[in-house]
């Protein structure tokens, strides 16, 4: 991982002029068209934009989990563009945490398992801490009395809220979730909201949070609307 | 515990039917495969014992004679009595033992030597007051022989020592008894070169292999070159190791120093040793279909949950899970239904070969038993895991290798939309 620029510390994401095809011969389609983004930490951004604007190709674009066809992405300061499959991974798992519209959470171990599972990999921690921390982050989220359960005995907002722990478990620097509150009525909406926004301000972590609830965007730091693969 | 050992052990309850399945196969595979090789080795073993305790490790018979063509120098009209030898023609046998007591001396110091025992053999005919056959009289100095074969234990009936304390006794094989219905006790008179005399059946033996059973008697050394009018020499000699497996490398010796043909129990029983060793191959080959089978239900497995799992293999990959802990983790799950089943086949293979070792059955003609024989090697089981191993985990591999190939991104937007 090369040092291109040294960014001020307080950007802990950035992507500049980004593209991004997706499909194959006369089905290609040119879905991010130069996108540019900066997210700050302690900072909760909104993108918006209708259905196949780009938003969630930028979304998996920016946490490494799919490779931009020109631009540059640049994680901490480190520019990642180039980088092999191993730099990308071990910069998922140190500096970045995910939460997914459908949870996906490992559905055979427990809240705690689940939340335990990042750690584990990294392997920082020894196993009394890992647990340790796993239960104050259920307990964050709500779920402090429910840590033994398998994510198939917990209701879709409780999948959500183990999920937004999972994602916070090895204190990334940014935090991207697509359509978080997608799968959960109103009342389960604002809680997950309340929980991801709240932990990752006091952490000091960037949020990028793709939604299409206008109420959810309204209540974040920044709003930025796609259209057509572009900011507009 | 490592963490990709902790989620392949979760993801295996993921598909327990066809789990089931893969491990049940594997523990048949493995069960049988000890089960069939302890089985032909048993045999196997049983008849290298018989063989070495009836004919010995190795037998000293014919005198070796290097032969030569010659031609005179000058031609045919030449009166030369010049001669050149132009190349050994090969080699020529002369039959017997001419001087044994030398060549006993002789054998005795090798090192590898426990036992040697003169034998003088021949024709005779055996008539007992119920029919008339023609059988061979093999003369032998009894304790010299009970070193070099297991003669002592092959006694069904009567003793040795009336035997060896009795001149005119004889030792007559089961089967030959039989069918002169003669039983210890009884005399019988043997024929030899237009001279009848009388013996006294002092024991009944029993090797199981029918050639000798049914044509061998055996009279004290003495008796034997009066009967057969062989007052020097032998037929033949016995010999017996301490390490039977060096059998061909001391016969080899014995010739190049004795100048006697020695045939290793090897040799001599190449086809039958041949026979053992197809047998044992082509069970083991038939048997391993078992573990191929469980070999391809583990890939069908794998592939199964590799498909179901995609979401999951997403989330680990996102979490920071390199590409080699997405192929550990589906390893893993073949390694741990190979492990459960190969142990699981190890306890059926023992709790089986050990009932058939039980089991009744008659065998008479290459040997003589009564239940099956069984040998117990740690090798089978050995080779029993050694095969699941390579067939399972090479099943394995594909869908390990398909999973860690998944781009996660893909499996995510494929999921969302």
């Amino acid at each position: 991982m090369e040092p291109v620029t040294d960014p001020p510390d307080k950007i802990a994401l950035r992507c500049s002029s980004v593209h991004r095809y997706l499909g194959e011969g006369e089905g290609r389609v040119h879905v991010l068209k130069g996108v540019s983004f900066e997210a700050h930490r302690g900072q909760v951004y909104a993108v918006v934009g209708p259905s196949g604007c780009g938003k969630s190709t930028l979304l998996y674009l920016l946490g490494l989990l799919d490779r931009q066809d020109g631009g540059d992405i640049w994680i901490n300061g480190r520019l990642m563009s180039n980088s092999s499959d191993a730099e990308r991974t071990a910069a998922r798992g140190i500096n970045i945490g995910f939460v997914f519209q459908f949870h996906f959470l490992m559905q055979e171990f427990t809240s705690l398992e689940n939340v335990m599972m990042p750690m584990r990999k990294l392997g920082r921690l020894t196993e009394a801490a890992m647990r340790e921390r796993a239960h104050e982050l259920l307990s964050a989220v709500g779920m402090g009395d429910k840590t033994h359960r398998l994510g198939t005995q917990l209701s879709g907002g409780e999948q959500q809220r183990v999920a937004i722990a999972r994602s916070l478990a090895n204190a990334p620097a940014i935090i991207l979730a697509d359509e978080p509150t997608g799968n959960l009525d109103q009342r389960n909406s604002g809680i997950v909201f309340d929980f991801l926004t709240q932990l990752a301000k006091q952490n000091g972590q960037a949020v990028i949070i793709v939604t299409h609830n206008p109420e959810i965007a309204g209540r974040c730091d920044a709003v930025r609307s796609m259209r057509d693969g572009v900011f507009l | 515990m490592s963490p990709n050992l902790r989620i392949a052990s979760r993801f295996l309850t993921a598909k327990k039917r066809a789990m089931l399945m893969s491990l049940s196969c594997i523990v048949l595979g493995v069960g049988l495969f000890v089960v069939t090789q302890a089985t032909t080795s048993g045999f196997e073993q049983f008849f290298i014992r018989t063989i070495l305790g009836t004919n010995g490790a190795i037998r000293i018979e014919d005198r070796i004679q290097d032969t030569m063509r010659s031609m005179q120098a000058g031609g045919q009209n030449s009166n030369s009595n010049f001669y050149i030898a132009l190349r050994t023609e090969g080699k020529k046998y002369i039959e017997g033992i001419e001087e044994p007591k030398l060549l006993v001396d002789a054998l005795r110091r090798f090192e590898n030597v426990a036992g040697v025992s003169e034998v003088l053999h021949g024709p005779v005919i055996i008539r007992s007051s119920f029919k008339s056959e023609s059988v061979r009289a093999y003369g032998i100095n009894v304790d010299d022989h009970l070193r070099v074969s297991d003669l002592g234990s092959q006694i069904i009936q009567g003793h040795i020592s009336d035997f060896r304390d009795k001149p005119s006794g004889a030792l007559l094989g089961k089967e030959m008894a039989d069918r002169l219905q003669l039983t210890v006790g009884d005399s019988f008179i043997l024929e030899s070169q237009g001279e009848s005399r009388r013996y006294r059946v002092s024991a009944i033996y029993e090797t199981g292999v029918a050639d000798i059973d049914r044509v061998r008697i055996y009279l004290n050394m003495s008796e034997a070159r009066s009967l057969l009018k062989k007052p020097t020499g032998a037929s033949f000699i016995q010999v017996s190791l301490f390490d039977k497996d060096r059998a061909p490398q001391d016969a080899q010796h014995m010739v190049a120093v004795l100048q006697y043909s020695a045939a290793s129990w090897q040799e001599r029983e190449k086809t039958w040793l041949e026979v053992f060793r197809a047998l044992r191959i082509s069970t083991a080959i038939t048997v391993s279909v078992f573990t191929l089978i469980a070999g391809l239900a583990m890939f069908n497995t794998l592939a199964m949950i590799v498909m179901e799992k995609t979401k999951e293999i997403a989330i680990l990959r996102s979490m920071g899970y390199t590409r080699g802990d997405i192929s550990q983790i589906f390893l893993w799950q073949a390694a741990i239904v190979l492990m459960l089943g190969t142990v699981t086949g190890w306890v059926l293979g023992a709790v089986v070969t050990y009932a058939i070792s039980n089991f009744p059955i008659r065998i008479r003609g290459i040997f003589a038993t009564d239940t099956f024989i069984v040998s117990w090697s740690i090798w089978h089981y050995v080779a029993a895991t050694a095969t699941a191993v390579i067939m399972v985990m090479a099943a394995s591999l594909i869908p390990a290798r398909r999973a860690a190939r998944l781009e996660p991104g893909d499996v995510i937007r494929g999921t969302a939309q």
